[in-house]
């Protein structure tokens, strides 16, 4: 192709419709435009893109404060990786901050107190980046709460939901192998734990532990390790992954809430260019401005006090960083004598449930969950309209159910600031918690399925009877009732833009001659699980329920005829008869 | 020379005379009694003056102490073998008195997992009586002098020297219940550490000695007296260094962080995803509903 036939799009045309067309003088960044395009290609391939479109709302921008956290980590982690020094070689301390002058340490910690107090902006970098990591997995997990809370995982989304599932994986290891390298106090005591965790597995687990350490705790690799891991190995694999993540994003397009003109087969909303570019652009240098205005004004993990490492030495208030709490308050609530001795060896099942058992698997339920749910639902159509959390009861409750229990395990690892702030006594706490995180989420789940149902109704008494205007008459024989009036027909469109639930039901257990249906345990398992999920749920109202209540709420709307405004109440009382003065108040 | 040689002589003619060693001897006790009388803090009438405080702190300890401690602050057991109202305070010594009255956890208001620090309700008058009776009782450690605790005494160098060995020992010693900020932490049973922040070299000494509560006692065969110095050295100038790096979000490690990470980066955030979402495109300045 030559240029010769293509526009030049550098030159734009003026003129003031009287005189002919003139060529302007072309600018030099269209000039600049046209020589790229001419050698890579670009428009062709942005053309579509930059016009692609997206839905609008709130909830679907939290993944982007983990996009542009992620972001920020970079940033500030390439700044600290300049001076900060991955090695144990033995220093004695001879920097500005008073306190740890003359005391022997590590080379690395030596390092962050240089970044800390002897490089410009080098404290505010390093508070940056700490807060920018708790902001990162905080932003994906509710993220991940969104798109479980709506059905954003369901068909053609799993392996997304699943890509994601292993990001907020790699987030936590990044984030703990980024909590140990300044070889503080704290971090070492984070390393032994670790180091405990490894050796806890049966068999595997001193040998484990000797090849990760390059012999015994603590020796001289871990922190050149876990260094090489935290700045190359897990970033990289992020980096691919939320590429992964996000090409899915364009490819499946972005769910939308149900609403007039919004089908599963297209996508309202506004083009990426220029109203999302702008959006998301400012929206990056806001999560920027936060997370450096926390890094300026809020301390984070202050490791001049701590000191450096001593297997000697721990401190009170010794936890992970939030996103680890969960798994060190199972192993706070854990019975300490629950220990098997086989054969001599000592199976620490206090060390391994809470942490190499119960956070695995609950990783393996958390990908499971829109497998699951399709193989219950037997629904393998494709799903771009989003369900309110509502019109799922069963999947918000088992969602909040998770959440109770997390939240419980959460609250299990901070006992000993929890019972010093509020008095309590951390023995208290601890007993009430190993009950409350079996019971907690099973009432969670039962409350919210119930209040979900009772949304349902309230939903579909909203489609029937209409809205409540908050107008109370009195009828002659003094009966006080609220006015409803119907609503919107955009609004009633939205409210009825669901499915109705189908309970799987099998066909029959045994055929004509009498020989078993295949897999008919788990069909019946299945049945069973669907009914379970389904039987409470309210279904919208059908056509003729529908036509019903218009023909109803048609007396309703004469009461209105003839009004050139809404009504505000007064229709319906006696307050115009008041201003005429031939007719009484009341007959009496 | 020569009257002096004289004298010495005619002395020394008489030092083997009858009463030569009565009177060297009445010499002796006169010079030592004088000086004794020169030098002695005890004089008479502060020997009286002790009495009389020892009789005081009795009177302020009957009245305020011994419904727990025992009338001669022997103790009181319960009924339960191994639990008593109040510990036996013989031995416990002056610097126990100071530290617990003088800090308002004695006399306690009510029983409980632990004697919370409060408002003191005697002044120095009474709390040296009363920790002088107790002192009486038998003995026990006394209520240190400032030169004790204070680095003021020492160079510039042995200072900074003092402060940076006192954090070492603080991190090996006492963070493991007071925490690395001095904030405090959780004991079993309700008990807790106390924050060590703002809390005079006094108190901190004595409670090294005494080993209040749940505290274990840090005797100076544990804690040298140079090292317990050391110790409220680096305390007392982590009150003088600013916080460098902002607000301490109650200086209690990650679980307050993690709680101000989700209130403010996690909230603000959320709320600004809010604020976006709200405002859209538009053409004209009238609000419109996308």
């Amino acid at each position: 192709m030559s240029t010769d036939s293509r526009l030049d799009t550098s030159k734009v045309a003026t003129s003031n419709r009287t005189d002919a067309a003139t060529a302007s003088k072309g600018s030099p960044a269209g000039s600049l435009a046209s020589w790229a395009d001419d050698r890579l290609g670009l428009a062709t391939a942005m053309k579509k893109n930059l016009r692609k479109v997206f839905p609008d709302h709130w909830s679907f921008m939290l993944g982007e404060i983990a996009l542009w956290s992620f972001v920020v980590l970079l940033l500030t982690g390439v700044f600290l990786t300049l001076w900060f020094n991955p090695s144990m070689g033995h220093v004695t301390y001879e920097g500005s901050y008073d306190q740890l002058r003359g005391v022997g340490m590590s080379e690395s910690m030596a390092s962050t107190l240089n970044i800390s107090f002897d490089v410009r902006g080098g404290l505010l970098m390093r508070q940056m980046h700490h807060w920018a990591a708790m902001v990162f997995i905080g932003s994906m997990m509710v993220h991940l709460l969104r798109v479980a809370f709506t059905g954003a995982y369901r068909k053609p989304r799993e392996l997304n939901w699943v890509i994601g599932c292993i990001l907020l994986l790699l987030g936590t290891l990044e984030g703990f192998t980024g909590y140990s390298l300044p070889d503080d106090l704290l971090s070492g005591t984070g390393v032994r734990a670790a180091d405990g965790f490894l050796k806890a597995t049966p068999v595997a687990g001193s040998y484990m532990s000797f090849l990760l350490f390059g012999g015994e705790f603590p020796g001289e690799s871990i922190i050149p390790r876990l260094y090489i891991v935290h700045v190359l190995l897990i970033p990289g694999l992020l980096l691919a992954l939320i590429a992964a993540h996000m090409l899915l994003l364009v490819y499946h397009k972005h769910t939308q809430w149900p609403g007039p003109g919004r089908t599963e087969q297209n996508v309202v909303g506004y083009p990426m260019l220029p109203v999302y570019a702008a959006k998301a652009g400012g929206f990056f240098f806001m999560v920027f401005g936060v997370i450096a205005l926390m890094g300026g004004l809020m301390t984070i993990n202050p490791v001049w006090k701590f000191g450096p490492y001593d297997p000697t030495k721990v401190t009170a208030g010794s936890q992970p960083d939030w996103y680890m709490g969960w798994p060190d308050g199972l192993l706070r609530i854990i019975p300490s004598g629950w220990e098997t001795v086989i054969f001599g060896y000592t199976i620490s099942w206090n060390v391994m449930i809470p942490i190499l058992i119960v956070p695995p698997l609950m990783l393996v339920v958390l990908m499971l969950l829109p497998f699951l749910e399709s193989w219950i639902t037997g629904d393998k159509r494709d799903h771009h309209l989003l369900q309110r959390p509502r019109n799922a009861p069963t999947r918000t409750a088992v969602m909040v159910a998770l959440m109770t229990f997390y939240g419980l395990a959460w609250a299990a690892g901070g006992n000993d600031i929890i019972a010093i702030k509020l008095d309590a006594s951390i023995n208290q706490i601890t007993y009430f918690i190993r009950v409350a995180i079996f019971v907690g989420p099973v009432v969670a789940f039962w409350i919210t399925r119930r209040w979900c149902i009772s949304l349902q109704r309230h939903d579909n008494e909203k489609l029937l009877h209409g809205y409540e205007t908050g107008i109370i008459t009195r009828s002659v024989d003094g009966q006080y009732a609220e006015r409803h009036l119907p609503i919107s027909g955009s609004s009633a469109y939205t409210l009825t833009a669901r499915d109705r639930d189908e309970i799987y039901t099998v066909a029959g257990d045994t055929d004509a001659a009498g020989v078993a249906a295949p897999n008919s345990r788990s069909e019946k398992l299945r049945a069973k699980l669907s009914s379970w999920m389904y039987v409470h749920n309210v279904q919208k109202p059908t056509r003729a329920e529908l036509e019903e209540a218009h023909h109803h709420a048609e007396h309703e709307a004469q009461l209105q005829s003839g009004l050139d405004h809404p009504v505000d109440g007064h229709q319906f009382d006696d307050h115009q008869l008041r201003n005429t003065d031939e007719v009484p108040l009341r007959d009496h | 020379m020569r009257v002096l040689n004289r004298t010495a002589g005619r002395l020394s003619r008489h030092r083997r005379g009858p009463l030569a060693g009565l009177a060297v001897l009445l010499l002796g006790l006169l010079v030592s009694g004088s000086l004794y009388t020169a030098f002695s803090p005890a004089q008479a009438d502060s020997q009286a003056s002790q009495t009389d405080e020892v009789a005081k702190g009795k009177e302020l300890f009957l009245v305020s102490c011994a419904t727990c401690h025992g009338k001669n602050g022997e103790g009181i057991p319960t009924v339960r073998d191994g639990y008593q109202i109040g510990p036996s305070l013989v031995g416990t010594g002056a610097a126990a008195v100071d530290f617990q009255v003088g800090t308002g956890r004695m006399p306690m208001a009510s029983p409980g997992a632990q004697a919370p620090r409060k408002k003191v309700v005697f002044n120095d008058e009474e709390i040296a009586a009363l920790a002088a009776y107790v002192a009486s009782l038998g003995p026990g450690p006394a209520v240190p002098d400032e030169s004790d605790y204070s680095i003021d005494g020492l160079s510039e160098a042995e200072r900074e020297e003092a402060i940076s060995r006192g954090g070492q020992i603080f991190l090996t010693n006492c963070t493991a219940c007071h925490n690395f900020n001095g904030s405090g932490g959780a004991m079993p049973r309700g008990g807790y550490a106390p924050a060590l922040r703002g809390v005079e070299g006094k108190y901190i000494y004595e409670a090294l000695l005494t080993g209040p509560q749940n505290m274990p006692n840090f005797s100076n065969g544990n804690l040298s007296p140079e090292e317990k110095r050391d110790v409220i050295a680096y305390l007392g100038s982590l009150e003088d260094t600013p916080e460098y790096a902002g607000f301490t979000l109650g200086g209690l490690g990650p679980v307050s962080e993690g709680l101000f990470a989700w209130l403010v980066g996690i909230g603000g955030l959320v709320g600004a995803a809010v604020w976006i979402a709200s405002h859209t495109t538009r053409t004209k300045k009238d609000k419109v509903n996308a």
